[in-house]
């Protein structure tokens, strides 16, 4: 006979006020296999945590209940406890009499009631609990970082600063990301490129890191700790150990093509590094446009190449390496205003998007800094940015705010105003959010510095003859208004990158409505993922600023070295398992684990004098979760959750349903 | 294809050159249209400026018919449409809505042939590829505004065949009869609909506002898909010039119209002769007529 002690927290009056515990107590003293019981005010305290160890001693129990809040909030507590009593930590079941019980109802007749077969469940399952012991899982002590992005430099510098080793991959031919794209920074309006330059350039010296540009993840096996993942590294065309950077191949490349750092503003040649601060300023052949690689002919950058790091026949690489950590920083995609036809259906060369005009000003962009139209060059004396573009719209699907088209829309009237004097800018905007230190004080900087707010959203923008006619409301005076203007630049929402659910079905991590990657918890697990050793960091989780993906990108990198401060990881025993002897190896359990983490095994055994051999299940203790899934697809019942057996989860049916 | 035909009241009336290039341009095509039996009219804003049962009854009436022959309805008639639409689209999606539907129809009603609007039919269902091979003329690079108004395509949610704010529909076939749609920002701007017998007035402001866009824009022509539109265009033109000052003297035709010109049919059998605006002067200079 087991011997199973109780005990009962009145969580001050959290649950004392509407069970009524020496009536619970009573009740409980009469159930099976109970020896003790016992009622604190604060069970979670030192001296309610020192009553159970006394407990344990005294009354020599084997089995602990403790009936309190949820065990999501004390039931590591309560297992260090036992544990610390000599007793296994999985010998203890928690009853949750608060969050289930007295916090959700008002007549205390049934809350009690309520709460001695919540009791009377726990008591029944307990029973049939088994020492569990923590299995530890050796850390491969190297972090893998996709994205260059701000995110994704900041995290592995971070990582790498505190002694491990960091590969951090990139697909562009240079680390930087969106922020390399952006002209200045709000609030303070320092240049972009400034400041994230250097960074760039220590993560290009750092002894730690490992740089993979122009490289992408294409499989990810694996679990926490131990993950194998497969880069391809796509053939540069240049020989990175060879190249010096001297620029003279691009510079004779004798073809161009639409550029996608500035967005097809400019031009880049088909040999081409993509920005002149470039990380590593080594160039790639663009063999899609190449003439030689089209028609056989040209070779013009072999030709001038003093180095002879020309190489057209390199191939595509792929290296498999082992990671114990994971981060993902892969940044965001601008909505695509195309959608929009009362905006133009993105036709008209002079309604822009935010991140155009970035390039606008910028002075490495196409038109040298100087804010020039794109359709004939002209410098506007009239421009009209409009905020939500692809935000908070429900019509085109996507109900998110993006965070930062309010604060940018400032920065760019701002820009426009010093760099185009007397040139007129009109905000139409919806609300203005400016949410963090310093943002309501540049938004007020940007109307002292005379741009227009108007309240309302745009109806349709059309052009009239050489300007452009923005047809729109002014809600604050309740009238209908036309602004003429030279240049429309259209505040366009974040979105996830168009290949993130790919991405995240390689990881095996879940994603939102929108592709956006999901965080464990909103609150307080913001930059882990729900599949152990996985972080997140920057835009990919959700819309965010620089400063907002810098510091999500160091918490995750606090995570990871966290993690690998420990040689081995304790995984935890609460995951499933197989009776190989009555699996009959149908693996209807292999495609319903969200974590991939059942495979088939055969097995050899002896069968009345012979040995024959049959496929059965088996569980991948890494990455197993402990979900349970299986274990209600398993149509044998070989399937168990241990601490969640089915013969635990029967005796708890059965007490409920007496 | 089969479709039950909807002509609703206007082209018995007003516009019975829509209905009469309609069924031109159906012949040509081999769409045939087998009109509703005693269909009545849909209510049109009357019915649901009244009471939202009875601006739901009326097209159920015809709906319920079209659902016995075993056909999806197609309206010439942008508001017939939108009338009809809505009605399969409340049918189908309230429950209660449809047991009140029934109740004052006296017979079971279940939404199950849809309604579609002309243009939907002839460009998208029956689709450019089997109108090209019919063509006998090119429209040879007429300028035209496609003009949608209120009710073809919105509310989005009801009508779901075109964008609401930059409709696309006319513009293909404008452009694959030999036609340059223009870009234009009135194309879907309200003309006025019925305010043209109460509040004329209106009428002339709006058909000014979207006339003048328009000619703005280049058109030569205007096309819609709409007995109001048309009339408020073509037959207001006059008084509005006269009202705003302005001269636009811009023929708007029925899409079935040049439709049927670029098809090689005779004026006369696409009732270019009930113009305001000469229809024709405009296809003489292309040599079309």
């Amino acid at each position: 006979m087991k011997r199973i002690g109780v005990f009962l927290c009145h969580c001050g009056s959290n649950i004392a006020g509407t069970v009524d515990i020496d009536r619970l107590q009573e009740a409980v003293r009469r159930m099976p296999g109970v020896v003790y019981v016992e009622q604190n005010k604060y069970t979670c305290s030192e001296p309610g945590q020192e009553q159970i160890r006394k407990g344990i001693k005294e009354h020599r129990l084997d089995r602990v209940v403790v009936a309190a809040c949820s065990p999501r909030m004390h039931e590591n507590t309560f297992r260090r406890t036992v544990e610390s009593a000599g007793l296994n930590p999985y010998l203890l079941e928690i009853a949750n009499v608060r969050e289930h019980c007295s916090w959700v109802h008002k007549d205390r007749e049934e809350a009690t009631a309520k709460a001695v077969d919540l009791v009377r469940r726990a008591v029944a399952k307990v029973v049939f609990n088994r020492p569990l012991q923590k299995a530890r899982i050796p850390v491969e002590k190297r972090a893998l970082v996709i994205g260059g992005g701000i995110a994704g430099i900041q995290a592995a510098l971070d990582i790498a600063d505190a002694g491990h080793e960091v590969w951090l991959v990139e697909k562009e031919p240079s680390i930087g990301g969106r922020m390399a794209q952006l002209d200045k920074t709000f609030p303070t309006l320092d240049c972009s490129l400034c400041i994230l330059t250097p960074k760039m350039v220590d993560v290009a010296q750092h002894p730690n890191i490992r740089l993979l540009t122009y490289s992408q993840v294409e499989n990810v096996g694996g679990y926490v700790g131990n993950f194998e993942v497969t880069i391809r590294k796509r053939a540069r065309s240049v020989d990175e150990s060879k190249c010096t950077g001297c620029g003279s191949c691009w510079a004779k490349c004798p073809h161009k093509v639409p550029s996608e750092f500035d967005l097809g503003l400019g031009q880049r040649k088909v040999i081409y590094v993509p920005f002149p601060q470039a990380v590593p300023n080594k160039p790639v052949i663009d063999r899609e446009h190449c003439v030689y690689f089209k028609t056989g002919k040209c070779r013009v950058c072999e030709r001038f190449c003093p180095a002879g790091a020309i190489d057209f026949t390199q191939e595509d690489e792929l290296i498999t390496e082992r990671f114990g950590a994971i981060v993902a920083a892969t940044g965001f995609d601008l909505f695509d205003h195309a959608r929009y036809g009362e905006y133009g259906a993105g036709q008209d060369p002079d309604i822009i998007s935010g991140l155009h005009f970035e390039r606008l000003v910028n002075a490495s962009g196409p038109t040298e800094g100087k804010i020039k139209r794109p359709s004939d060059g002209k410098v506007p004396r009239s421009v009209a940015f409009i905020t939500c573009v692809g935000s908070r719209d429900d019509h085109k699907g996507i109900s998110y705010c993006s965070r930062v088209c309010c604060m940018y829309t400032a920065k760019h009237a701002i820009l426009l105003s010093e760099k185009v004097p007397g040139c007129r800018s009109y905000v139409f905007y919806m609300d203005m959010r400016t949410p963090g230190k310093g943002y309501e004080e540049f938004y007020k900087r940007s109307q002292e510095m005379g741009t227009q707010y108007v309240r309302g959203r745009v109806a349709r923008i059309y052009r009239e003859g050489d300007h452009l006619v923005v047809q729109g409301e002014d809600t604050l005076l309740g009238r209908k208004v036309l602004v003429e203007a030279d240049m429309v630049v259209l505040a366009t929402g974040i979105t996830p990158r168009r290949d993130a659910g790919e991405l995240a079905r390689t990881l095996g991590i879940s994603y939102d409505q929108y592709a956006f990657f999901n965080e464990a918890h909103p609150k307080l697990r913001p930059v882990e993922t729900n599949t152990a050793g996985i972080y997140l960091a920057g835009a990919c989780q959700g819309p965010k600023d620089i400063p907002d993906a810098v510091a999500q990108a160091s918490g995750a990198a606090a995570k990871v070295t966290a993690m690998f401060s420990k040689d081995t990881l304790t995984a935890d025993p609460l995951i499933a398992t197989v009776n190989e002897a009555i699996c009959s190896g149908c693996l209807w359990c292999k495609p319903i684990c969200p974590y991939r983490a059942i495979d088939e095994k055969i097995i050899t055994e002896r069968v009345r004098g012979r040995t024959v051999s049959r496929r059965v299940a088996t569980v991948n203790a890494g990455l197993c979760q402990g979900c349970g899934a299986c274990t209600v697809a398993c149509r044998d019942g070989a399937m168990n959750l241990l601490g969640f057996s089915n013969e635990q989860v029967l005796a708890e049916v059965e007490a409920l349903c007496r | 294809m089969k479709y039950a035909y909807f002509p609703g009241c206007s082209l018995s009336g007003t516009a019975r050159e829509y209905e009469r290039s309609t069924r031109a341009v159906a012949r040509v095509l081999g769409l045939e249209l087998e009109e509703i039996p005693d269909w009545s009219c849909c209510g049109a804003t009357s019915a649901h400026a009244t009471d939202k049962l009875l601006s739901l009854a009326l097209p159920a009436r015809s709906l319920a018919r079209a659902d016995e022959m075993g056909l999806d309805v197609v309206a010439p008639c942008a508001a017939c449409f939108n009338r009809l639409r809505t009605t399969v689209h409340a049918v189908r999606s309230d429950r209660k809505v449809r047991q009140e539907v029934e109740e004052v129809l006296g017979q079971p009603y279940a939404a199950c042939s849809d309604a579609y609007a002309l243009p939907d039919v002839i460009v998208n269902r029956h689709g450019l590829d089997n109108i090209v091979p019919h063509l006998k003329k090119s429209l040879g690079g007429l300028k035209v505004a496609c003009y949608y108004g209120c009710l073809l395509v919105r509310p989005s949610a009801v009508t779901a065949f075109d964008d609401p704010e930059d409709p696309q529909t006319m513009d293909r076939l404008v452009r694959a009869l030999g036609g340059e749609p223009v870009v234009w920002p009135a194309k879907t701007e309200c003309c006025g609909a019925s305010l043209s017998i109460t509040r004329t007035r209106v009428v002339w402001q709006l058909a000014a506002q979207i006339l003048t866009a328009a000619q703005k824009a280049g058109a030569e022509a205007i096309v819609v898909a709409c007995p109001f539109c048309q009339s408020n265009l073509d037959m207001r033109q006059v008084q509005a010039q006269k009202w705003s000052g302005r001269r636009w003297n811009i023929p708007v035709y029925y899409f079935t119209q040049l439709l049927g010109v670029a098809l090689g049919l005779p004026p006369g059998e696409l009732g270019l002769e009930s113009h305001f605006v000469d229809p024709l002067g405009v296809l003489r200079q292309k040599a079309l007529v």
